[in-house]
């Protein structure tokens, strides 16, 4: 047994199985990556019940704090807490590095799509774009055209989603530019790592996230418009049955501003309000956490409550700022994904720093055939749903399965995209009294406003089930802290 | 202040006074059973149920222990205690970011309290003990609402639902109570007569600041103007409306609007009402009615916040 390895260490794996996914922890051949090996210390030399009583303390602690999320579609039980994994996932600053020049080369290249899709559209005259893929897109906002936004800023608020292939390179797996969530776990996983593991976490040289709220506020301020100097700033939630509820109140009290429903404001002469007990008071920065369809009822679906009639021409006469901007689904349509990288090298004339996932475009009658013969060896994702719905994973499907995902692809080849079944890699969790591999991937946050402001780290979501893939809230997944070292 | 904000502060604190004040007379009405007096334990029943604004679905079936559970657990009954901790928790996630991490904390926690196996353990065991748990709840969350939360618009409205919902609540306990008070041949003590006289003030939390007032000689007449009039007991009616009325102009100097006459002057007619009367004049004319006054101004006051601060129009709000 070598020096890095402890026996006390080896006991906490028991069985820890290495095979061809990357593990975060250790190398092919068992060895403790570096980066890993204080934790892993740390951790073999803490009493194993000391390990359980921390978890419970910390699952105690986001019970009371009432950080849950709500599952639809259950009756009962709709409030639960994330599960949260105790150990941290490590992230070296040259990966880090990485990541963030990559990021925010991704995301500046989006942003200038959007505003050329809806202004000039030159990427489809010089047919670097397919223009139907654009039009047919569900996420397409007829009246975003010729308007102009703030500071032409679209995707002030994203949340993109990175996986680490056996290369052990970190690829872009979708880029989430509607109203991206879980940046509260990120800052509350954080806290309660703090109070967790005191000394590790001192000992490690960690860089801090706590800011985000406050870089936050900056953007939302930096994007309000001209002639308000003191922007009345708000947060739009579409209320208490929301899934992201407790985050929306979590950011709107760490920033200091109204937390709004659709109820609370009015329009009036392009004007928006918000009720107050001292009158009507003008709102000028909406950060809108309510999708595009529920927004406004006389532009977007008529049958929405949760947004405000007549908000949509208060911004375009441009006396409010709504970030995200309408219409920015368009460029995290799962087809479009595809041509991220041509986007990137059109805008910026860069190769990308950040690849994507391999992906086959299923109105393309060659690779759909492919698809279709292979389904069992591949993803099938709907184009522009999220959270893990409208998914099949080919192999761990069933023939029925298959054959529902194949006649609905032949249906309607547009709504779907294919790829390889990634093997991401995974990360040591504490299940049980041990430590075992789970998949994980990484959701950093970017924020854009008088520039790219990403905060190092994001969060890490976990495939808590063996052998799972999927790592979603809504579908059994957990999260942990993310540290990246200095 | 957001007028949605301060309509879900101002209920969440209502229902929290009303939770409490549920408790305590559940309490007390338990305790009066164990005595063997004439009064059977229906007619007590309904005398709580009546003093607790005869909600539904509580009438009295024989059995104390179904009914106490009932009354503390079934959170479909909107009387139960668990439905007003419910429905006050569920005002405070509504304005979550607007109340302290350390309120929302005690409130969530006595709210999984009711909702755990391990309370209907207890409440087999010991009712009372129960009980005195939820009561140490809610004080603990008043204790940190003036200790932890901004004292802004926002804890105004938190104090102006505490003490109206606790003016209309003694008003209406001692409605309930008097017709018995007097009833009773004059100046005859029996130990009854005197376990009765305590339970109302218990009630109200009021036995032993009663006995710093006017010793332990308890009489009808001391007990009403000391329930009803007395200046500095917290649960006395007088001292809540001065509580509505102080709460009431603190958000009207917070707020940059002039102050709506008729609120202002409803208010200020409850205060005088109480303060310039006399125990003696009250009982002179009818007292059954002087409180029926007291509860129809309570209501009239809310309808008046709510048309000022919470659903005004629009047309009003922009005409300003």
């Amino acid at each position: 047994m070598s020096a890095g390895h402890p026996a006390e260490v080896e006991a906490l794996y028991g069985d820890y199985p290495l095979d061809h996914a990357f593990d975060e922890m250790r190398e092919p051949d068992g060895q403790l990556r570096p980066h890993y090996r204080a934790l892993a210390e740390t951790l073999a030399r803490l009493p194993q019940d000391e390990l359980q009583r921390c978890k419970q303390s910390a699952e105690l602690s986001f019970l009371t704090q009432g950080i849950t999320f709500t599952v639809y579609g259950r009756e009962e039980g709709t409030e639960r807490i994330f599960p949260y994994d105790l150990l941290p996932r490590v992230i070296t600053a040259q990966e880090w590095n990485r990541i963030e020049r990559g990021l925010t080369q991704r995301i500046n290249a989006l942003n200038l799509f959007l505003r050329d899709v809806y202004s000039d559209a030159k990427i489809l005259s010089d047919r670097v774009v397919p223009r139907d893929l654009v039009y047919s897109c569900k996420h397409y906002r007829r009246q975003m055209r010729g308007l102009q936004v703030p500071r032409n800023v679209y995707i002030a608020v994203v949340g993109s989603d990175l996986l680490r292939l056996n290369t052990g390179e970190f690829v872009v797996l979708e880029d989430n530019l509607r109203v991206p969530s879980g940046v509260s776990y990120m800052l509350t996983n954080r806290r309660v790592m703090k109070r967790t593991f005191p000394q590790l976490f001192q000992s490690s040289g960690v860089r801090p996230i706590e800011h985000y709220p406050q870089l936050l506020l900056a953007t939302l301020r930096s994007l309000a418009p001209e002639g308000r100097p003191e922007p009345n700033i708000v947060l739009l939630t579409p209320g208490v049955f929301n899934s992201a509820y407790f985050e929306h109140t979590y950011l709107a009290r760490q920033m200091g501003i109204d937390l709004v429903e659709g109820r609370d404001l009015v329009t009036h002469d392009n004007i928006v309000y918000m009720r107050t007990t001292d009158g009507l008071k003008r709102v000028d920065v909406i950060y809108r956490r309510v999708d595009d369809d529920f927004s406004d009822p006389l532009i977007f679906r008529a049958d929405s409550a949760l947004g405000c009639a007549g908000l949509f021409n208060a911004y375009r006469a441009g006396n409010v700022t709504v970030t995200n901007a309408f219409g920015t689904g368009l460029a995290d349509d799962k087809a479009l994904y595809a041509y991220v990288p041509r986007i990137i090298r059109y805008y910026l004339n860069e190769d990308p720093i950040l690849p994507n996932v391999e992906t086959y475009l299923l109105t393309d009658e060659k690779e759909r055939q492919h698809v279709l013969a292979n389904l069992d060896k591949l993803v099938v994702k709907a184009v522009g749903e999220s959270g893990g719905y409208g998914m099949l994973i080919g192999p761990h499907s069933t023939a029925r399965q298959r054959e529902e995902f194949a006649r609905q692809i032949e249906e309607n080849p547009r709504n779907y995209i294919a790829q390889p079944t990634l093997d991401f890699s995974r990360a040591p969790c504490l299940i049980g009294n041990r430590l075992e591999p789970r998949h994980v991937d990484l959701r950093p946050y970017i924020l854009f406003g008088d520039k790219v402001n990403i905060v190092p780290g994001g969060l890490t979501r976990v495939a808590l089930e063996k052998g799972s893939l999927v790592v979603n809230s809504s579908q059994g997944g957990g999260s942990k802290d993310t540290w990246v070292l200095e | 202040m957001l007028s949605r904000v301060a309509d879900s502060l101002y209920w969440m604190s209502r229902y929290l006074e009303r939770a409490e004040n549920t408790v305590r007379q559940l309490d007390v009405t338990m305790s009066l059973m164990l005595d063997t007096s004439g009064t059977s334990a229906g007619a007590r029943w309904q005398r709580l149920a009546a003093s607790l604004g005869k909600p539904p679905d509580i009438e009295w079936n024989g059995d104390l222990e179904t009914m106490a559970s009932r009354l503390i657990f079934d959170e479909l009954n909107h009387a139960s205690i668990t439905f007003c901790l419910d429905a006050a928790r569920e005002n405070a996630r509504q304005v979550r970011e607007e109340i302290s991490t350390e309120q929302w904390q005690r409130l969530n926690r006595l709210y999984h309290q009711m909702h755990s196996p391990h309370a209907v353990t207890q409440f087999r065991s010991s009712i009372s003990d129960v009980l005195a748990s939820v009561l140490d709840g809610i004080h603990l969350f008043k204790g940190v609402t003036d200790t932890t939360m901004i004292h802004g618009q926002g804890w105004h409205f938190i104090r102006l639902g505490r003490y109206l919902e606790r003016a209309y609540a003694t008003a209406t306990l001692l409605e309930v109570y008097q017709a018995d008070l007097f009833s009773a041949p004059e100046r005859e003590h029996s130990g009854y007569q005197y376990l009765e006289q305590v339970g109302l003030l218990r009630c109200c939390t009021a036995f032993e600041a009663y006995c710093q007032v006017y010793t332990a000689d308890l009489t009808p007449d001391h007990i009403l103007e000391f329930l009803l009039l007395n200046r500095d007991f917290p649960h006395a009616i007088r001292y809540s409306v001065d509580g509505v009325r102080q709460a009431i102009e603190s958000i009207q100097r917070t707020g940059g609007r002039r102050p709506p006459d008729e609120l202002t002057a409803g208010v200020g007619r409850l205060s005088a009402m109480l303060g310039f009367t006399s125990i003696r004049e009250i009982l002179a004319g009818d007292a059954a009615l002087f409180l029926h006054t007291i509860r129809e101004q309570c209501l009239r006051i809310h309808e008046l916040v709510y048309r000022y601060y919470i659903h005004y129009s629009i047309q009003s709000a922009l005409a300003v």
